[in-house]
């Protein structure tokens, strides 16, 4: 790890400031792939700014018939709500399959959010469920929100702060993981709720996470996993890599969507 | 420097640390508790595996600033008396380890899960929750013995807590 | 007798340290003054070193020193050595390149050591050895085994043309040709044995110090053989005579074969030790490990099997390119040639055999043995062999290998082992029912109505160990005997100390020699300190590796034991005042033939000692023996181990269902540890089968550098294991015990893909057999048997 300069913020507004104030400054969450990254020294922050100490960011709750998580709350939490098994059931399963244990009792969904890897469960989960991530200055949709590989809408100083989640009338998520690191290879996430069905697919596109449109029409009309028989995801926009080319990553995406409408 | 003070097995302890101190360094170095171990550097072995306020987490993966004002319990604090704790006997009794390296992060694992999931452990319960700790030496299957023996004899330790 | 001894299940007395957070592995180790080694390593597999620029890092905070191999080589400090001799089938030596510490000129492998910063601190080192700027003239990797012969390939050593450092071969290529031509029917296939990343979850670690009022080095190493490694380092490398090197391998997390070599950073951190005048501490991350530590198999091999028309095997015929990285490590060159082709006749009566291997250079990690070393490359080729060949004239497997195997004992096999003992039937009949394959076909058709594909399949393996006596092995190359060591210091109140040559590092050691020394003495074992991992205390002794510590080890405990029994029977006769001759010893007591004069076994020890009651001209007083043993034969485990499989056609998971196995491991000293050694190796094999696989890319970069992208077994992904011995006791070794830590990494492999090619109907799939490998698989299946 290269050396950096630490802090601890006591409100949103001060972490905002140091943020803004070094351009190199990095936020640290639940730092379950931020400190990796930086012991391997492919980051290299000037300085961390600990949210840790920022209690109103942690926390569920039920606002509006909406499932209101704060930022810092952990997978672990998550996974545990009895709120979320109420209002979102299929939300604390996907927390359950992030990483490991001891990962989901230190990662945070903010954290990993903001960091928008293309092979994590929450981004498919969020556009999925047409998710809203609040942050310090202003609200914004999944879909906005998540604009590529490891990319998002957040501009210099702004901070996920909490994530609202309207229940849906249904919602699951269904993941092939990989063998070795335990990322998706494939996930898939559909949700029915008042303005229709979503679906979104995570671990296969080149450009992370998106919303898988022709099997959203398809199951608007007919909600079954036949109805995704004659849709073929595109090889050309999958990932490829050592555990899935892409021929095989655009398979898996038609059988575990399948497999996510079956329930 | 940045000061950091942990409750580390019961004992309160206070140091100026580089902020970059991994938590297991803090244990390792600082502390001389060697027995919290690092196998990998990608958050996966969990030979690291330690508890703090109460959970179980990847010291490696963990800033010791960070956990400023947190209770930690590393394996030469998890049996409060003399005596071994249930899950530390029960490694012992079904061969649950080889080389040794593993074990530390195992057994703290093992205890979280139960902490977790209760004394009640059916085998693919346990597989799956031992999914953030690797062993080389025993092929899982007399860990999992282990863990399912632990945990029944942590549920006879509370009743007679009780 | 004790009930602690030879067969008990006994806890473990090595694992209250290890449970409670008390073990002393290297990297816990902390001397006074330590400074801390960071290495510069290729970025490229192949590259011209130009120049190297230290001033930077050399001006960093808390740098001790930089030295790159040309400090080494001002130093007379010489290179990293192979202690095994092959021989061409010209009768020409194996041509290999040298093998600096740190590199000279030019790298050969991503990870290849350029130089090595130390400094105050961790970080210092690390930050400063990013300052040293490496000026590199890149050159084009050899990364494809297949084609590194090619004419027209880089040159990887100028001293080994077309990157080959020897091809040899063993059996009778005549007579095996022959039986070909007559042959009824010939399988014939093409396999893949996958390189694998050994991955002891202890990384390796090295703390060097010089002492300069005594003037010698003490090395803290993370070792399987501290006296090889001090035998090396002082008569090959050079770093300081054997009576001013102490070598301490403390408690060391798992080996896997990797942990025997003699590697660049132990010896660079004992060299620089004296250099910086402070201790030098190398403490490898996983990622270093993945890059620097030796990896294991890498074969590409066509194989094939002649029967007659009956079904009886006439001939096998093997060739192999096997993989040895960029430089020869302290054993590659065995791995692939003594250690595989040996073991090609399987349990099975072939009259014939011939083998040619070819040990070729490519600019990847070095290549040396890993759990197993050779014997699961050869049990794979044999395995596959009788599965296919089965298939392929409409026999059951399991019946096709019962009619081949041999049943009369000893058997000489035309590629020169002797087997001594085996039963290869009864782990067979017992491998069926316990399988329950009456039942399969049930099981079967309920996977394929749940529209899943369900397999099983065989792997009957052999394999050699103990690796000795040492003038068969000096004979076929070896630069070393192949002994064990063992000096029991018996004290005055009957306690004794067992000093062994052999080093445990997960093998439990501790406990079962203690065990034997239970057994022979007739005292329990808490009264037994067994004392390894130290060359200052343990004189001399060979280590651990090749399942040979129980067989090779412990016989050399049996025969120090009967020394000190045969001593302690002298000094009893003067005691109790009777002939010597009439002395008996059992359970602990001596005792007078035809009186009720008795004395136990520590009162003799006092008596030894207090020396009061004997003429001392007659009879030395103490009671300490040694023995240095050296086995007849090597011992040869078996057994059969059943995979069944079930897998996913929609995705190509796989899940294994149950696993079998019936190991013939002669007589178990613990059960319980033998078992264990079983579920572990099994566990590895599955790894090696269907998860496991080292992948580099054409410029020679290791794509699986981390357990992001190599696979690991985990819990979830092994069932429970079903393990049941079977037992011949081995006639080479006084105990008439076989070696077991490698037998499940030996015979997983061919069961998995055994299972795996039943389920699919065809047998174009190799290792791993990812989710990927088994869906691309299945898309190959016959039309009709996919449908079914």
């Amino acid at each position: 790890m290269y050396a950096f300069e630490y802090a601890r913020p006591s409100s949103i507004a001060e972490a905002s400031a140091l943020l803004k104030a070094n351009p190199e400054a990095k936020l640290l969450a639940g730092g379950q792939t931020l400190l990796p990254a930086m012991k391997l020294r492919l980051a290299s922050p000037s300085d961390l700014v600990d949210l840790g100490g920022l209690a109103d960011m942690r926390g569920i709750a039920v606002k509006d018939g909406a499932l209101v998580i704060g930022a810092m709350t952990t997978h672990a939490a998550i996974a545990e709500s009895a709120d979320v098994a109420a209002t979102v059931p299929g939300f604390a399963a996907v927390a359950e399959g992030i990483g490991d244990p001891h990962v989901r009792n230190r990662g945070t969904i903010g954290g990993s959010l903001a960091n928008n890897d293309p092979s994590a469960d929450y981004p498919a989960a969020v556009l999925a469920l047409g998710a809203s991530i609040v942050t310090n200055t202003r609200t914004l949709s999944a879909d906005d929100f998540i604009t590529g590989l490891f990319s998002t809408a957040l501009e210099d100083g702004e901070i996920i702060t909490a994530i609202s989640i309207p229940a849906p009338q249904s919602f699951i998520y269904v993941k092939m993981p990989n063998p070795a690191s335990r990322f998706a290879l494939v996930g898939v996430a559909v949700a029915r709720a008042a303005g229709g069905v979503r679906v979104a697919v995570t671990g296969a596109g080149g450009d992370g996470a998106y919303r898988w449109s022709e099997a959203e029409t398809a199951l608007a009309a007919n909600f079954s996993p036949a109805a995704l028989d004659g849709i073929k995801a595109d090889p050309a926009m999958m990932i490829a890599d050592l555990h899935a080319a892409a021929d095989y990553r655009a398979h898996l995406v038609g059988v575990i969507a399948r497999r996510a409408v079956a329930g | 420097m940045t000061t950091v003070t942990l409750k580390v097995n019961g004992q309160s302890v206070t140091a100026d640390v580089d902020p970059r101190t991994l938590l297991v360094d803090f244990l390792r170095q600082n502390l001389q508790l060697t027995g919290t171990h690092v196998g990998c550097d990608t958050s996966q072995c969990g030979a690291c595996t330690v508890h703090v306020d109460g959970r179980a987490i990847k010291s490696c993966t963990a800033l010791a600033v960070s956990c400023n004002g947190c209770e930690v319990t590393t394996i030469e604090g998890l049996s409060a008396g003399d005596g071994l704790h249930p899950m530390q006997e029960a490694f012992r009794e079904h061969h649950a380890l080889q080389c040794g390296f593993c074990t530390p992060g195992m057994i703290m694992a093992a205890v979280d899960i139960v902490n977790r999931k209760g004394t009640a452990l059916d085998e693919h319960t346990i597989r799956e929750q031992l999914e953030g700790n690797l062993c080389r030496c025993t092929g899982y299957h007399n860990i999992v013995r282990a863990v399912q023996t632990g945990a029944a004899a942590m549920a006879e330790t509370r009743q007679a807590a009780e | 007798m004790t009930d602690q001894g030879i067969g008990a299940s006994v806890k473990r007395k090595e694992d209250l340290r290890f449970i409670t957070g008390n073990g002393r592995y290297v990297d816990d180790i902390n001397r006074p003054g330590q400074s801390y080694a960071v290495f510069v390593r290729s970025p490229h597999a192949h590259a011209r070193i130009k120049g190297i620029d230290m001033s930077a890092a050399k001006a960093a905070p808390g740098v001790l020193g930089i030295f790159t191999g040309d400090d080494l080589a001002r130093d007379k400090v010489g290179g990293l050595i192979c202690g095994w001799m092959i021989h061409s089938k010209d009768g020409t030596p194996m041509k290999a390149g040298p093998h600096p510490a740190l590199a000279q000129g030019k790298v050969r492998y991503v990870g290849d050591h350029v130089a090595v910063v130390i400094a105050e601190t961790l970080n210092q080192a690390r930050d400063a050895a990013e300052l040293v700027s490496v000026d590199y003239e890149p050159l084009a990797a050899v990364v494809d085994l297949g084609a590194a012969q090619a004419a027209g390939q880089p040159q990887v050593h100028d001293e080994a043309p077309a990157n080959t450092v020897y091809q040899w071969h063993l059996g009778d290529k005549d007579a095996t040709d022959a039986a070909f031509a007559k042959a009824a029917h010939v399988t014939k296939i093409d396999l893949v044995n996958n390189r694998l990343v050994p991955n002891a979850m202890e990384p390796r670690a090295a703390i060097g110090e010089y002492d300069f009022g005594a003037d010698s080095f003490t090395l803290y190493t993370t070792s399987q053989n501290p006296h090889v490694a001090r035998l090396v380092l002082s008569a090959f490398i050079g770093i300081a005579p054997e009576n001013k090197l102490r070598v301490i391998a403390p408690d060391v997390g798992g080996g896997f074969g990797s942990k025997i070599f003699i590697y660049a950073e132990e010896t660079v951190c004992v060299w620089a030790s004296r250099k910086v005048r402070r201790p030098v501490k190398w403490t490898a991350d996983r990622s270093e490990a993945f890059l620097a530590d030796a990896h294991g198999r890498d074969h590409l091999t066509t194989a094939e099997l002649a029967l007659d028309a009956d079904g009886n095997a006439l001939a096998l015929r093997a060739k192999t390119k096997a993989n040895l990285g960029a430089y020869l490590s302290t054993f590659a060159s065995s791995v692939p040639t003594y250690l595989y082709a040996p073991l090609l006749s399987g349990q099975y009566n072939i009259p014939a055999i011939y083998c040619e291997v070819d040990g070729v250079y490519t600019t990847t990690t070095p290549v040396d043995a890993y759990r197993g070393a050779g014997r699961p490359e050869a049990t794979f080729v044999v395995e596959r062999l009788m599965e296919v060949a089965a298939r392929e004239t409409g026999r059951d497997p399991a019946e096709f290998r019962r009619k081949n195997f041999i049943r009369a004992f000893p058997h000489q096999t035309p590629v020169i082992m002797a087997y001594d003992a085996g039963d290869y039937e009864a782990c067979l009949d017992k491998a069926l029912e316990m399988a329950d394959m009456k039942g399969f076909a049930q099981r079967k058709a309920a996977s394929a109505k749940a529209g899943k594909l369900r397999g099983v399949g065989y792997s009957a393996y052999i394999e050699a160990c103990g690796i000795a006596p040492s003038r068969a092995v000096g004979s076929l190359g070896a630069g070393v005997g192949l002994w064990e060591s063992a000096e029991m210091r018996v004290n005055p109140i009957g306690t004794v100390e067992v000093l062994t040559g052999s080093h445990s590092h997960g093998q439990g050691h501790e406990t079962t020699f203690a065990q034997v020394v239970s057994s022979k003495l007739g005292i329990p074992i808490d009264q037994v300190t067994i004392v390894h991992g130290d060359t200052d205390k343990v004189q001399m002794g060979m280590g651990t590796y090749g399942s040979r510590s129980g067989a090779v080890g412990a016989s050399a405990i049996v025969k120090a034991a009967d020394k000190v029994i045969a001593k302690g029977k002298r000094v009893a006769a003067a005691c109790m005042e009777v002939p010597e001759d009439s002395v008996d010893f059992a359970e602990g007591s001596f005792s007078a033939r035809g009186t009720n004069k008795k004395m136990t076994f520590g009162e003799v020890a006092l008596q030894a000692y207090v020396a009061h009651k004997f003429d001392s001209e007659e009879i030395e007083p103490g009671l300490k023996e040694g023995s240095f043993y050296d086995p007849k034969n090597f011992t040869f485990p078996s057994g059969v181990h059943v995979a069944e499989i079930e897998i996913d056609m929609e995705t190509g998971v796989t899940r294994i269902d149950r696993w079998t196995a019936v190991d013939d491991f002669g007589i178990l000293i613990n059960p319980m540890i033998v078992e264990g050694q079983v579920h572990g190796g099994i566990a590895q094999g599955v790894g090696q089968a269907m998860l496991e696989g080292a992948v580099y890319n054409s410029d020679g970069q290791l794509v699986t550098g981390s357990f992001m992208d190599y696979c690991m077994p985990r819990a979830d992904d092994v069932p429970s294991f079903n393990v049941a011995m079977s037992s011949t006791p081995c006639p080479s070794n006084p105990l008439g015990v076989k070696g077991c830590g490698e037998a499940g990494a030996i015979a997983a492999p061919a069961a998995l893909i055994n299972a795996i090619t039943d389920a699919l109907g065809h047998e174009d799939i190799a290792m791993p057999a990812t989710p990927q490998a088994v869906w691309r698989a299945i898309q190959k299946m016959p039309r009709k048997q996919a449908a079914e």
